[in-house]
């Protein structure tokens, strides 16, 4: 073999080792987002055996799956109706709200580059807290009816994300602008809520409280299927826009100069985190948590390419929301704590856990 | 050849005028530093030529296609700019960001032909043997290096590069500005790039662009243009030019304090 052919084969082998190497780091991402299916299915069905009624894991799964395939698996009548019925909706509500929230806080952390930044620091969840106050405490509403109170809540967190955006758009769409005028608005909302606050009723004050701190026990299939159908479609427009947020992250005039149309994308992601973030809370009142450490403990293992960190996050958020729901149910049964408290209980430590261990920067 | 004709390029902030009637060209294959002292409007220009802010007046890419009328996307292809090390926050690893390069290229899903250019570009910028640490782990020069490499794998005609050599020790600013006369040499596409580095502009550069209040004060190669005469007018300061290599070789001896310049 002539010198030349040895230096070219030498080349190659360089070159497929590097692609390798890459192709391992990517596959150690896959896996972790695979784990965390995983995780999530082995969860789901131990949250949906826990409760006053003892049934066992197997008879939990029997009963899911014998609806679809009913000549191979069979289960009994008490036991589909408890976890069709009564336990499978909050488990699945548990899932594509801490999905949606997580995704939602990644794609906000991401365009924002703020690693404060969240649905919620834009006046989401102080607008949702305003217009379920008005409902609760005024009966005041757009919609009427039983949809009084998610009405309200979906209604005013679009118009405090578009109010931002509108602020935003007059100084120029910026992070800085966004952020301050979501700061002042969610200041405005907090002010609002606490006039009505003041002059409710105690009764009406308590379920307003009530309503913040933010609780799956109002799901039902119809409330699961709206939820899963936004967060599923948004989270797919967002994860196709990966590139460009991950640009973002250069700086605007890098990402300009890669091809990025950066107003447009910083708007429509903020309104797709926004439309998943309102279609959430205003079905299980305000869970701000999730948002923001979700996607803080996805990037510190699986970093920030927003290719693999916005579904990594979504599955992350699920398994904190669904293991804080299934511990609020459990730990002091049969009183089921609000599950807002308890993402913040198990959250924190494992956060704080990974902040102080992780010696590398992640953000 | 002309890569670029720069005509009648006006910028303003407001009122305020920063670049004022520029008219130049950039030839195939040739590297062009634009000097002048600070607020003479080098990075405005830079930022204008890639379309990151919008001028007044034409850009004419190999003497046709007016980069006005091109899409974002179409300039991404066209031009590579490479901006201050310092500035954004990257938490990828160096291959992700030099795969962000491909971006004008590619969809969501990356192909074997985007990881080949990327591998090929690592090593022909020496970054390979980081290619999985964190960006921000590397030292100054290394982030150049990298900065650059992703540029190239937009596989750009025109390189743009803002003050490639700030915040560099003395190896390190040897070592881009070599790497971007070997590059342009090597792949035939041109560069510009704003430099306060006289005597870097002077030994690696092909002809340079003397900015002064945001007009073109003059146009021509570095030993012809790096006068006692151009320097005292520009910037306001006596200096000492001499040669070294075919080259001017500048240096400064005090300034002209409150004297017009």
């Amino acid at each position: 073999m002539s010198e030349a052919e040895t230096m070219s084969t030498d080349t190659a082998i360089e070159n497929s080792e590097l692609k390798e190497e890459y192709a391992s780091f990517v596959g150690r991402k896959v896996l972790f987002i695979t784990l965390s299916i995983v995780g999530i299915v082995v969860l789901a069905g131990i949250a949906a055996t826990l409760g006053s009624a003892n049934i066992t894991p197997v008879e939990v799964y029997s009963a899911i799956l014998a609806r679809f395939f009913p000549g191979n698996f069979a289960t009994t009548d008490f036991t589909d109706t408890i976890v069709w019925q009564l336990r499978l909706h909050r488990v699945l509500m548990g899932i594509f709200a801490g999905m949606g929230l997580a995704v939602a806080g990644s794609a906000m952390q991401g365009i924002l580059k703020n690693p404060l930044a969240s649905p919620f620091t834009l006046g989401i969840a102080s607008a949702a807290s305003f217009g379920a106050s008005l409902a609760i405490i005024l009966g005041a509403g757009f919609v009427g009816g039983q949809y009084l109170i998610v009405g309200n809540a979906f209604v005013f967190t679009m118009l405090a994300s578009l109010t931002v955006y509108g602020l935003a758009k007059y100084k120029g769409i910026t992070p800085e602008t966004m952020i301050l005028a979501g700061i002042a608005i969610m200041y405005l909302f907090s002010a609002m809520t606490s006039f009505l606050q003041y002059v409710g009723e105690s009764e009406e004050v308590h379920e307003v409280v009530f309503w913040m701190m933010g609780s799956l026990g109002r799901s039902s299939w119809d409330k699961v299927a709206i939820i899963a159908l936004i967060t599923v479609i948004c989270t797919l427009i967002l994860m196709a826009f990966s590139w460009d947020i991950n640009a973002l992250g250069a700086g605007d005039e890098t990402a300009k100069s890669l091809g990025v149309n950066v107003e447009f994308v910083r708007v429509l992601c903020m309104m797709l985190a926004s439309l998943v973030t309102a279609s959430i809370i205003c079905f299980t009142g305000t869970i701000g948590f999730i948002g923001l450490v979700a996607p803080h403990i996805t990037r510190m293992v699986v970093g920030g390419d927003h290719r693999f960190l916005l579904p990594a996050s979504g599955l992350v958020g699920a398994l904190i929301l669904l293991a804080a729901d299934t511990v609020a149910r459990t730990v002091l049964s049969p009183v089921i704590l609000p599950v807002g408290i308890m993402t913040s209980f198990l959250g924190v430590p494992f956060f704080i856990y990974l902040f102080l261990k992780r010696r590398k920067d992640y953000w | 050849m002309v890569k670029i004709t720069i005509k009648d390029l006006s910028f303003s902030y407001g009122s305020r005028r920063i670049l004022d009637e520029l008219n130049f060209v950039v030839g195939d294959s040739e590297v062009l530093s634009l000097v002048g002292p600070n607020g003479s409007g080098k990075t405005t220009l830079i930022k204008c030529i890639d379309r990151i802010l919008k001028p007044k007046g034409a850009i004419l890419l190999n003497g046709g296609r007016n980069l006005e009328s091109l899409s974002r996307q179409e300039v991404a292809k066209l031009i590579g700019y490479v901006p201050q090390s310092t500035t954004g926050v990257l938490t990828t690893t160096v291959f992700d960001t030099i795969l962000m390069g491909r971006k004008p290229h590619m969809g969501w899903r990356v192909s074997d032909e985007d990881i080949d250019k990327v591998v090929d570009i690592m090593k022909l910028l020496h970054v390979e043997e980081f290619a999985l640490k964190d960006y921000s782990e590397l030292s100054g020069g290394q982030k150049q290096r990298v900065l650059i490499a992703r540029a190239l794998c937009q596989e750009p005609e025109v390189l743009l590069l803002d003050e490639p050599t700030s915040n560099l020790d003395v190896k390190h600013q040897l070592e881009v500005m070599e790497t971007v006369r070997s590059l342009v040499k090597k792949t035939r596409i041109s560069a510009v790039m704003a430099i306060h580095d006289l005597n870097l502009a002077a030994r690696y550069s092909d002809s340079l662009v003397m900015l002064k209040d945001g007009k073109v004060h003059a146009i021509g190669d570095p030993l012809s243009l790096l006068t006692k005469d151009n320097i005292r007018s520009i910037f306001g300061v006596e200096a000492v030019v001499m040669r070294d290599l075919d080259r001017p070789y500048v240096v400064p001896i005090s300034s002209l304090k409150g004297e017009a310049v």
